[in-house]
């Protein structure tokens, strides 16, 4: 693959990406959250067409025109999100789509064997007949891959496969794909666990903005060098930062555990205050805020909010005592992609433009409308469909939620994932604003230069378990990916 | 204002209102134009003031179980069990009518067994977390079980009362002067007047607005604080009152408490909500919409009558226009949000 471009509207995703891959090699593609990798592989697997650049695949030129082309050419993909049906069992789900057949009846012998095949090639042994539903994490994984396998592939693209894994399982998926390799087959993994490519991979490229900045062999880089590799990038000054002065505690957790992660948290967060969480994916942030904010269940701990203590409560307590949350799925949490801007905005607090029950349309659009203003929401009016709006206006409507409810606590996960440069300008200006207004806010993000301009103090999550926070001048970009990956 | 975004905003709101009107005006051109069709081939018996108030008459029992059922179904659920608990509460207010406790205890009872049925039906469905389609279906036999039950298999006479003036079409002159006064059964009167506060509940109060909060996204309304359970629980024995409501005017057309009636309504009341523009994904639909979905497969079942065609001919084309009604609506979706 040389010069690969590609653009999603002003997003620039991938602005000149170079990678070759031989057979027979395991190679690492490794780059922060963002960076383009999935983008880069969805081009590859002809989910995208490149805007530019050309690729070749043994030689000859390589085009694909949508993914069951790039599959029929040897590529084959296994997603971050495992495309398996539960309840069909192992050689049900290998022979998908592909099931051998006469007459339109499926040989079921012969699925077997192809299903037993290519579970033989990988050198695993997994019952054909159980449920995919019951199998572990490490063997779905291992599944996904066998199907890949039966269809022959050239090179096999995974994309964080060992994120849902544990140690154990990890060695069992490795040693299957070095079998692979052997066989000749060029996989490519994307990772962002530096000692696993290590341990898996000879040779690397790192991604960053969507450019190849380097590349080579493993063992000639050191764990400081790559991640300069990754992160070497001047932080741009679109964090305002007013002198702040934090206050009391506005929000403090003591032992805060989950179902699984979080596990033992213990943070406060003060009045005038911005406190940063950084973490891999994964690393339980999520699920810190969902079990603060009453959304899942918390399994033991404390939660104080000014002089109220408690062990949990649900998300309407949590609105009445001033905390909002920011949801990092926006579409599938965060708004209601269907209704009005104004609905989605005042939901948390619709009787407040209502007189005796019945609510004022006039009052909820002029409360909607100046908050529009207020963030720049670009939309035709107060009773516009969220879902019709651009991803940074959705984002500032559910931002504008918090505003509108008055809440002196803010939970913000990832607010500016994934929104252009404009949208996350005026989020983070609002962040200054009410942090400077007494408002306490945590900033859960994936992007280092974000934390670093906007926070006061960060903490770093890793596995479940979280670090004390330190004050931003004490960190760099370096420090915070080495102690989340550490 | 000179300001041009501003004067550029106007006009796109403009545009966003239209494009809400123009979706509440969808069933109801439906409506002219089965009106008009009807009018042309049927003509004057279709057309006669007697006639109009017949087909309204027929309208009113589909459009009370609408009522509860729009909301159910703007929330994002279903609710099967709406023929059986209209058959049980018009046992239970023919029981109370036989009993001879008087009309007005008649209507507690419909109404309460109502509330009770749904209440259950909402309850299961909000704490055991359980698919309304099933609590709903599995409810459909229990209450119609229970309706035979209460009423010894046979259905309950009872003494006339003044509640059976609520579904008489056409007055006599027997009967007093303001119902004369008032042209259309007393009926007509109570489930407009119910459509009204129906449309005001769902469009300008804090619970409506949840209902289509829960119904859009419903991780985005417990997000936001919506106590899901609780409105639930709510909207469903909510829902059940319209339900006994729709099961009193049943007990006053038939005269008698029969607990195997309404076989099947809950599919014409379904129907209605969804010709109504109602989305069974939850989330959309309206009061207007659904009455407007009822009357038109009221005006489609009265002049097949009126033309004398046979009823599996009716059967054939309710069950299409149904199927043509959402289609045209899903298309011109489409086309607005292209």
């Amino acid at each position: 693959m040389t010069g690969i471009a590609k653009r999603f509207g002003a997003t620039a995703a991938l602005v000149g990406v170079d990678l070759e891959l031989a057979p027979g090699e395991v190679h690492a593609l490794i780059g922060e959250n963002g960076a383009g990798k999935s983008t880069l592989m969805k081009v590859l697997a002809g989910v995208h067409a490149p805007d530019a650049g050309a690729m070749a695949l043994d030689g000859a030129p390589y085009a694909p025109r949508g993914p069951g082309d790039a599959r029929a050419r040897g590529i084959a993909m296994i997603h971050q999100e495992l495309m398996l049906c539960p309840h069909l069992d192992v050689a049900e789900n290998i022979a998908l789509g592909a099931e051998p057949a006469r007459a339109g009846i499926v040989r079921v012998g012969a699925r077997r064997a192809l299903a037993r095949a290519a579970l033989d090639q990988l050198g695993v042994d997994i019952p054909l007949d159980a449920p995919v539903g019951a199998l572990s994490p490490a063997s779905r994984q291992l599944v996904e891959i066998a199907r890949a396998l039966s269809w022959g592939p050239r090179v096999l693209v995974m994309d964080e496969p060992t994120s849902s894994l544990t140690a154990r399982e990890v060695d069992r998926l490795f040693t299957a794909v070095r079998r692979l390799a052997a066989g000749g087959v060029a996989v490519v993994s994307i990772s962002h666990i530096l000692e696993e490519c290590r341990a898996l991979c000879r040779r690397f490229t790192v991604l960053r903005d969507g450019a190849t900045v380097a590349g080579g062999e493993l063992a000639t880089v050191d764990d400081a060098a790559l991640i300069a590799a990754m992160v070497g990038r001047p932080v741009t000054d679109i964090y305002p930062r007013s002198p702040r002065t934090p206050g009391v505690a506005a929000l403090a957790l003591r032992g805060v555990s989950g179902a699984d992660k979080p596990r033992a948290v213990d943070l406060v967060v003060h009045h005038g205050e911005v406190v940063g969480l950084f973490g891999l994916v994964g690393a339980g942030r999520t699920e810190l805020a969902r079990a603060v904010f009453g959304l899942d269940r918390m399994r033991a701990g404390r939660v104080a909010i000014g002089a109220a203590e408690d062990s949990g409560a649900a998300p309407h307590r949590r609105w009445a005592q001033g905390v909002g949350l920011v949801s990092e799925d926006r579409k599938g949490e965060g708004l209601a992609l269907g209704l009005a801007i104004a609905d989605n905005l005042c939901l948390t607090r619709l009787g407040a433009h209502a007189t005796a029950g019945c609510i004022s349309d006039r009052r909820l659009d002029a409360a909607t409308t100046a908050l529009m203003r207020r963030l720049d929401v670009r939309a035709s009016g107060p009773t516009q469909a969220v879902g019709e709006l651009s991803g940074g206006n959705q984002q500032k409507v559910a931002v504008a939620r918090l505003l509108h409810h008055g809440a002196g606590i803010l939970i913000l996960d990832e607010p500016c994932r994934g929104i252009d440069v404009g949208a996350k300008a005026v989020i983070y200006a609002l962040i200054d604003e009410l942090a400077r207004a007494g408002a306490a806010i945590l900033l859960i993000s994936s992007y280092i230069p974000e934390l670093l301009g906007v926070c006061d103090r960060i903490a770093v999550m890793r596995r479940g378990t979280l670090d004390a926070a330190r004050t931003v001048g004490e960190w760099d970009e370096r420090s915070l990916l080495s102690a989340a990956i550490r | 204002m000179t300001d041009p975004i501003a004067i550029a905003e106007r006009g796109l709101a403009r545009r966003t209102a239209l494009r809400r009107l123009w979706s509440a005006l969808g069933p109801f051109l439906v409506l002219i134009g089965v009106c008009a069709v009807l009018a042309l081939v049927v003509g004057e018996p279709f057309l006669a003031p007697n006639n109009l108030r017949n087909i309204l008459v027929q309208t009113v029992i589909v459009a009370a179980g609408a009522l509860g059922m729009t909301m159910i179904i703007v929330a994002g659920g279903i609710d099967l069990s709406s023929g059986s608990a209209i058959a049980l509460t018009s046992v239970c207010a023919a029981l109370a009518l036989k009993d001879e406790h008087g009309p007005i205890a008649a209507i507690a009872a419909a109404i309460a067994a109502g509330a009770t049925v749904g209440a259950v039906n909402g309850a299961a469905i909000a704490w055991l977390r359980l698919p309304p389609f099933i609590v709903t279906l599995g409810m459909l036999g229990v209450a119609r079980g229970l309706a035979k039950a209460l009423a010894d298999e046979q259905a309950v006479n009872f003494a006339p009362t003044w509640l059976d003036l609520l579904m008489r079409p056409i007055p006599r002159a027997a009967d007093p002067a303001w119902i004369k006064a008032l042209a259309v059964a007393p009926g007509v009167w109570l489930i407009a007047v119910l459509a009204a506060a129906m449309i005001l509940l769902m469009r300008r109060s804090v619970f409506g607005r949840h209902l289509y909060a829960i119904g859009s996204n419903e991780a985005a309304a417990r997000l936001c604080g919506i106590r899901i359970e609780r409105t639930k629980l709510e909207l469903y024995a909510l829902a059940g009152a319209f339900f006994g409501c729709a099961g009193l005017l049943m007990t006053a057309r038939l005269r008698q408490g029969d607990p195997t009636t309404a076989m099947g309504l809950e599919l014409d009341i379904i129907a209605a909500v969804v010709i109504g523009g109602a989305s069974l994904a939850g989330g959309v639909g309206s009061i207007t919409g659904s009455l407007i979905g009822a009357l038109i497969m009221a005006v489609l079942r009265n002049g097949s009558q009126q033309l004398g065609w046979p009823n599996y001919m009716q059967e054939i084309i309710i069950g299409a226009v149904i199927v043509v009604a959402v289609a045209l609506d899903r298309l011109r979706q489409g086309r607005s949000r292209g």
